[in-house]
């Protein structure tokens, strides 16, 4: 047990390929600090010019859905298809949407 | 088994030679850690850097090849010559050391090359520019990465701050030859080619003052040793290294893949 706890914590990382685009997760990594999560979120995801900036974020700070409520949370949205914006062209200016 | 090449002794190729084995010989030492840091996101950022220095060897070898040579190029420079024509500074060829012996090491010999990478975009020869460019940010990057390092491990539990301060008092004995002038510096300095190695002293100084005081870390006292590793007389590390380097170009000579 001590030994977990005296681990480094873990940290997700999330790169931006190119400025307009938004920040994607791609990974996570053991640091002590923010600094040092920086830094090796930038030399072990951004090796192959993935990126022009990168988000660093305790794993522990994130709160996610439970699994179980899968079928109540989002089964739901499936037969509502109106809901799509499919009909809608958009500008290339907007493109990324 | 391919014989060595041989050098004219031309001021302008020695100067470039200094630069170009500094970093081609510091790159291959970090290698060494490929596969063995203490963890593995750091193992990736030493073998980048390793790469970063491979990569500004190649061009200021290629440089050389091109203008002080007619027939040499990059890898023959890299893999062909004795020891006595390598004339990296000493302190780069020192055996690969522990993580603290590293991280110092990186510490002086970036804040180095970063002061030189900015003096050298104002060099008269406009292709050493373009490489001091792109080199000034790989440089800038190995310092903070060694500084933040520095501060961890110099300011940290009493096993990592004893390392370092012993790693710390046996670099420190090799700097003085970073800044020691001779007829090649008078000679860079007389075509513009780049500054005198002396020149780089003071701001090297006040960087390291600054990495050190934030590490908790003294200063070393000065001493009266003295390094020549620039002009090619090397420790007894070299040979190792260079067997190592040399091995596969001396045993499939032009061996390209």
């Amino acid at each position: 047990m001590n030994d977990v706890k005296n681990e480094w914590p873990l940290w997700e990382v999330f790169v931006r390929t190119k400025a307009g685009l938004d920040h994607k997760h791609c990974g996570s990594l053991h640091a002590a600090d923010p600094k040092m999560a920086l830094q090796m979120a930038r030399d072990v995801y951004t090796r192959r010019q993935e990126g022009c900036s990168v988000w660093v974020v305790r794993s522990d700070q994130i709160v996610a859905s439970d699994p179980g409520d899968k079928d109540m949370l989002f089964d739901p949205a499936e037969d509502k298809v109106y809901r799509h914006p499919t009909f809608y062209k958009l500008p290339d200016s907007v493109d990324h949407m | 088994m391919q014989a060595s090449i041989q050098l004219p002794t031309d001021p302008k190729l020695q100067y470039l030679l200094r630069i170009g084995d500094a970093c081609l010989i510091l790159g291959q030492r970090l290698g060494e850690w490929c596969g063995h840091a203490p963890i593995v996101e750091e193992d990736i950022a030493l073998s980048n850097m390793a790469l970063d220095l491979i990569g500004q060897a190649r061009g200021v070898l290629t440089l050389a090849g091109e203008q002080c040579l007619q027939d040499y190029d990059e890898d023959q420079l890299a893999f062909l010559r004795d020891e006595r024509d390598y004339l990296n500074p000493t302190i780069v060829e020192l055996e690969r050391g522990d993580f603290a012996f590293t991280v110092l090491r990186n510490a002086i010999v970036a804040t180095w090359l970063k002061l030189l990478w900015e003096r050298l975009r104002d060099t008269s020869d406009a292709e050493l520019a373009a490489i001091a460019g792109k080199a000034l940010k790989e440089a800038r990057y190995h310092q903070q990465h060694a500084a933040d390092w520095a501060v961890r491990l110099g300011d940290g539990t009493e096993a990592s701050r004893q390392r370092c301060e012993a790693a710390l008092a046996r670099l420190w004995l090799y700097t003085p030859e970073l800044f020691e002038d001779d007829a090649v510096d008078a000679a860079a300095k007389a075509s513009g080619l780049g500054p005198a190695a002396s020149e780089l002293r003071e701001p090297w100084l006040a960087e390291m003052r600054e990495i050190l005081d934030a590490a908790t870390l003294a200063l070393p006292a000065d001493t009266a040793f003295r390094s020549n590793g620039k002009r090619g007389v090397h420790s007894e590390h070299m040979g190792y290294i260079l067997s190592e380097m040399q091995y596969l170009q001396r045993a499939f000579p032009g061996g390209a893949w």
